[in-house]
């Protein structure tokens, strides 16, 4: 079936099998393989992705159900050379080792930062609770993610 | 190794009344596909073999919380998050807020539904205990129109509803009864994972005496276990820490929970019994705007 749906902005249209995952429609596409294919059973949060806003696991998500959708993966957050502030944080504070399950905690994290844009450490701490790292014992992960509010509270204020 | 589903072919429905069509012409081979975070994995696995699948995400006329009629109807497409987030349902039963907690985790329930839950009649889902607490009832929509379950009709075996073929889950309805207080209580190995075991309790009072109790667990039988002889012994009688013991021992005992990787029979019973007065506790404090 033809199938269009919309990565980062742009109308991405490809001839796929109705059983093709969302997760691997993604990263067929040149350019896209930022989104990682983990665990497959949308227990590992790194394949997460935003659609309309929303974190959701592209392993378990049909592409075809994502059609007439916004899709936005983590190629989406640096622009003009710029890092978001959530890869900031996440280089400031070293908040990844292997960095297989980055890809997934960044959307996650830009998710709740542009839903509550003041989260406690506990509030990060559910908010990531469907990713698994096993490098860092999430410890850098919620700091980062603390710093990265922070900075964009300071930058909002600067404009 | 990729996983993924064997071939099918899918179509996406834009009415109710198309999706049953659909699942009409197709029979038993067609299957209704929501939030999918049951039935992706269960195609993945070979588990489920669905040859064409509806996909009802566009029918945004299943998704509501609202109060109608003396009770909460929520529709079938409601995804967790929303009833996570619903004031309504937190100030009518928060039995749904103490579930959705611990239901998965945040990006699992902003796919997963309330209809997709019931119908996966997975016996340790959370849901299936909290409407069954509730003495829910589910709308089942077919050809010939609709019909009005109860849920201890509604699930009728493992993975088994009675929904049948050409119908569709549409709605789930709550009664409202005043002096209504409600709680979830379970028990995980890790943050998002199944139950061990699961409470969920209700009850109304009136006047100081439990006017009428409902009391269900999962991760402990075969389905839903509906703790019907609690119930029996909570109805009618003044709300105290001897009779919530009791009814738990009611629960322990009813219950038929097998051996696996979370735990021997002793212990699933022993913490169903736990759960189940733990549960009737906080349902009751609510009730009595008493919680600590």
């Amino acid at each position: 079936m033809e199938l269009n749906v919309t990565i980062n902005g742009e109308r991405v249209t490809r001839d796929v099998a109705p059983r093709q995952l969302l997760v691997h429609y993604i990263r067929d596409t040149p350019g896209l393989t930022g989104t990682h294919w983990g665990c497959d059973t949308s227990n590992c949060g790194a394949c997460v992705v935003l659609m309309d806003g929303k974190p959701v696991k592209s392993c378990t998500i049909l592409a075809a159900m994502a059609e007439g959708h916004e899709i936005r993966t983590v190629e989406s957050l640096e622009r003009d050379g710029q890092l978001d502030p959530v890869q900031m944080g996440f280089h400031e504070l070293h908040a990844l080792h292997c960095g297989f399950c980055t890809p997934g905690m960044l959307m996650t994290a830009r998710a709740l930062l542009d839903e509550n844009p003041d989260p406690s450490e506990e509030e990060i701490r559910v908010a990531i609770s469907g990713g698994i790292c096993r490098c860092t014992g999430y410890k850098n992960i919620v700091d980062a993610i603390r710093w990265a509010a922070e900075h964009e509270a300071t930058t909002r204020q600067e404009v | 190794m990729v996983q993924t589903p064997a071939p099918f072919e899918y179509e996406r429905a834009t009415s109710v009344e198309g999706a049953i069509a659909a699942l009409k012409q197709r029979g038993s081979d067609a299957r209704i596909i929501a939030g999918g975070h049951s039935l992706l994995p269960m195609m993945k696995l070979r588990l489920a073999n669905p040859e064409y699948l509806i996909d009802i995400n566009d029918l945004d006329e299943l998704s509501y919380i609202r109060e109608e009629a003396g009770e909460i109807r929520i529709g079938a497409l409601t995804r967790h998050v929303e009833l996570l987030e619903s004031e309504l349902l937190a100030r009518h039963y928060p039995v749904f807020g103490d579930a959705e907690r611990v239901i998965a985790d945040p990006v699992v329930r902003n796919r997963g539904t309330i209809g997709g839950s019931l119908c996966q009649a997975d016996a340790a889902e959370d849901l299936s205990a909290v409407c069954s607490a509730l003495k829910a009832r589910v709308v089942i929509r077919g050809p010939d129109g609709e019909r009005v379950v109860a849920m201890d009709d509604f699930h009728v075996g493992p993975y088994t509803t009675a929904v049948g073929d050409g119908e569709i889950l549409t709605e789930v309805r709550l009664p409202l009864r005043s002096g209504a207080g409600s709680a979830h209580e379970k028990v995980e190995r890790r943050a998002g994972d199944w139950a061990i075991a699961a409470a969920s309790a209700a009850v109304w009072i009136d006047g100081g005496t439990i006017a009428d109790a409902g009391l269900a667990l999962s991760a402990v039988g075969p389905t839903t276990i509906h703790v019907t002889r609690a119930e029996e012994l909570l109805r009618g009688s003044a709300p105290s820490e001897e009779l919530f013991v009791e009814a738990g021992e009611f629960a322990s005992a009813d219950c038929s929970p097998v051996p696996d990787g979370r735990g021997p029979v002793d212990y699933k019973r022993h913490l169903a019994g736990v759960l189940a007065k733990r549960a009737l506790r906080r349902a009751t404090a609510r009730a009595l705007h008493q919680e600590a």
